[in-house]
């Protein structure tokens, strides 16, 4: 050990434990939607941030890479910031904003409006990998239900919804079946954007550090959100435009303008939002053709 | 014709002690097969080792399954086994709490075994446990409660329409009147009595109590320190025990 200062590796992490969550990354990838277990490490994050998605990120990301961080659609909060600043400390990579300039995407809670391409990896923090631990708290039991594929009690979940509110219920962490074969959680993204992780050309990876594990949807994999004949999966809608760029079509977000209790609808994608509303301005100002 | 259960030197051994050993029985379609002794004969390590709830046992236990095919049990996969769990058997339990998930409604409790089989349309699933409940006679206004808000007898009928909404061909029970009232269980044990029959269901019902054995069984099997002693039509079990340990158990009775 270095007496003076601490000497970190490249991406944090040692190569061995690199090395080890590659490895379960591989698996992960092989086996869509399969949560792999992974020996965790301690990672100096934000309180609350969890340290499961980082790690990922740090096992996969190298000098050439181009690092966006988002917490719930923003590139601007303290956290994302953070985290932005300490990959670019101590892996040296290049950060941006822009959804289409990343070759990482760090992200807690969203997945961008800008549709993602090949090559890109989206990286997601997991607080709960198992989506069937608040019907059967057993791990023994979850394990093998993966296992045989009985996926009944999930259902039973979106049933009793349906019978309590006329309707399913649950917007966030809306539960999928990937490949046609595996229940998974897709972290507390809103039901808006489980539409966008089927067949996405980028390869999407979870990590949950606390849980200890790691799983992954490969480019172009059916996603499926659950839902009844009679019943189907339905993403939430937002009728009005964002307030500040004035498109339709994004995930708003109610934001307090006042202390009498006004407020607004804008997108919660900083970069789409920004891009969107600096895009229109030149537009207004030249009076040219749209952009596609 | 095969029996439904052939079952040949059955036991199940807890380390070097045995729970239950050397059961044959053969067990036919629409047959009500009563266990009965008392604590600790191993009539619930029986059931267990038929149900292939309990692990490893001895002996061999074959399955007619419902497309014809003859089945040893102990060779059949846990996927294999979970399969007839879901379509052709259900296991009734002293405590409902045991076979109920408390904190769903009771329509999802009745409906989980449907949808476990593939049911994906909402409408026919709460449909078909608004039927089931009906016919264990639980109000039709309850199927959004939770069996938490339901009595002891109520909690029971909920297991078992749970346990009959696949349309199981061979149910397991173990003391499923026994937690209950004495009035309870006469009205419970009734429905069983008339269920079973108008389903043609085969049953193996564990009881610590002749009376019940008496009022839904064909045959009766007695156990003593985890051995069948006797077997035979429950009538002639009851009425004209050869058993000098059976004998014993139905003058014990008489006794009250
Ligand atoms: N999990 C276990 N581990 C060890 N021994 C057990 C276990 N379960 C049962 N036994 C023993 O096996 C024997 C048979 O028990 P079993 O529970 O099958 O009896 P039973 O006839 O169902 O009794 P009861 O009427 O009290 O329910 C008893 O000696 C019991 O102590
Ligand atoms: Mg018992
Ligand atoms: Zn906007």
């Amino acid at each position: 050990m270095s007496a003076r200062q601490a000497v970190y590796n490249i991406g944090y992490l040692d190569e061995q434990t690199k090395r080890m969550i590659r490895r379960a990354l591989l698996k992960a990838v092989a086996i869509p939607g399969f949560q792999v277990p992974f020996a965790s490490r301690e990672v100096p994050m934000p309180r609350g941030w969890g340290t499961g998605g980082v790690q990922v990120t740090a096992a996969v990301i190298g000098e050439d890479d181009v690092l966006k961080v988002i917490d719930q659609g923003a590139d601007d909060t303290t956290n994302a910031v953070s985290i932005r600043s300490f990959f670019a400390s101590v892996a040296r990579v290049a950060t941006t904003t822009r959804t289409d300039e990343a070759t990482i995407i760090q992200t807690r809670h969203r997945i961008p409006e800008t549709p993602l391409s090949e090559g890109q990896v989206l990286v997601y923090q997991v607080p709960i990998p198992e989506p069937l631990r608040f019907l059967e708290p057993r791990e023994t039991e979850t394990r093998r239900l993966h296992a045989l594929e009985e996926y009944g009690l999930m259902f039973v979940k979106l049933y009793e919804d349906i019978a309590r509110f006329g309707h399913i219920a649950k917007t966030y962490d809306y539960p999928v079946l990937v490949g046609g074969r595996y229940l998974m959680s897709p972290s507390p993204i809103p039901s808006f954007d489980n539409p966008k992780m089927h067949r996405n050309p980028a390869l999407q990876l979870f990590g949950a550090g606390r849980e200890k594990r790691i799983y992954a949807v490969p480019p172009f994999t059916s996603v499926e959100s659950l839902g009844f004949e009679d019943f189907p999966f339905e993403p939430q809608r937002f009728d009005e435009p964002c307030a500040l760029c004035g498109s339709t079509g994004g995930y708003l977000d109610e934001v307090i303008t006042d202390d009498a209790g006004g407020s607004m609808f804008v997108c919660s994608d900083t970069d789409h939002c920004e891009r969107t509303a600096t895009r229109s301005g030149t537009e207004s100002a030249t009076g040219t053709e749209a952009i596609a | 014709m095969t029996p439904l259960l052939q079952v040949r030197g059955a036991g199940h051994r807890y380390g070097l002690r045995h729970g239950c050993r050397d059961v044959d029985l053969d067990l036919w379609p629409g047959e009500v097969l009563a266990v009965v002794g008392e604590s600790g004969s191993g009539k619930s390590t029986l059931l267990g080792t038929l149900s292939q709830r309990l692990g490893p046992s001895e002996g061999s236990i074959r399955y007619r399954m419902a497309d014809g095919r003859v089945i040893d049990l102990g060779e059949e996969s846990e996927a294999a086994v979970r399969r007839l769990w879901r379509s052709e058997w259900g296991f009734v339990h002293q405590d409902p709490a045991d076979g109920l998930r408390m904190h769903v409604s009771a329509g999802g409790n009745v409906g989980e075994p449907l949808m476990a089989n593939g049911w994906r349309h909402y409408g026919r699933i709460r449909e078909a446990a608004a039927g089931w409940l009906e016919r264990v006679e639980i109000p039709a206004d309850r199927i959004d409660d939770h069996p938490t808000t339901f009595s002891g007898g109520m909690r029971q009928r909920l297991q078992i329409a749970r346990n009959l909404v696949v349309s199981p061909r061979l149910v397991f029970m173990d003391e499923p009147t026994s937690g209950l009232d004495v009035s309870v269980q006469a009205r419970l044990l009734d429905l069983i009595r008339g269920l079973v029959f108008d389903l043609g269901l085969a049953v193996v019902v564990v009881t610590h109590d002749l009376a019940v054995a008496r009022l839904v069984s064909h045959r009766t099997l007695v156990m003593k320190d985890g051995r069948v002693v006797e077997s035979g039509l429950t009538d002639r079990v009851l009425d004209d025990p050869h058993a000098a340990y059976t004998q014993l158990l139905v003058s014990s009775v008489l006794q009250g």
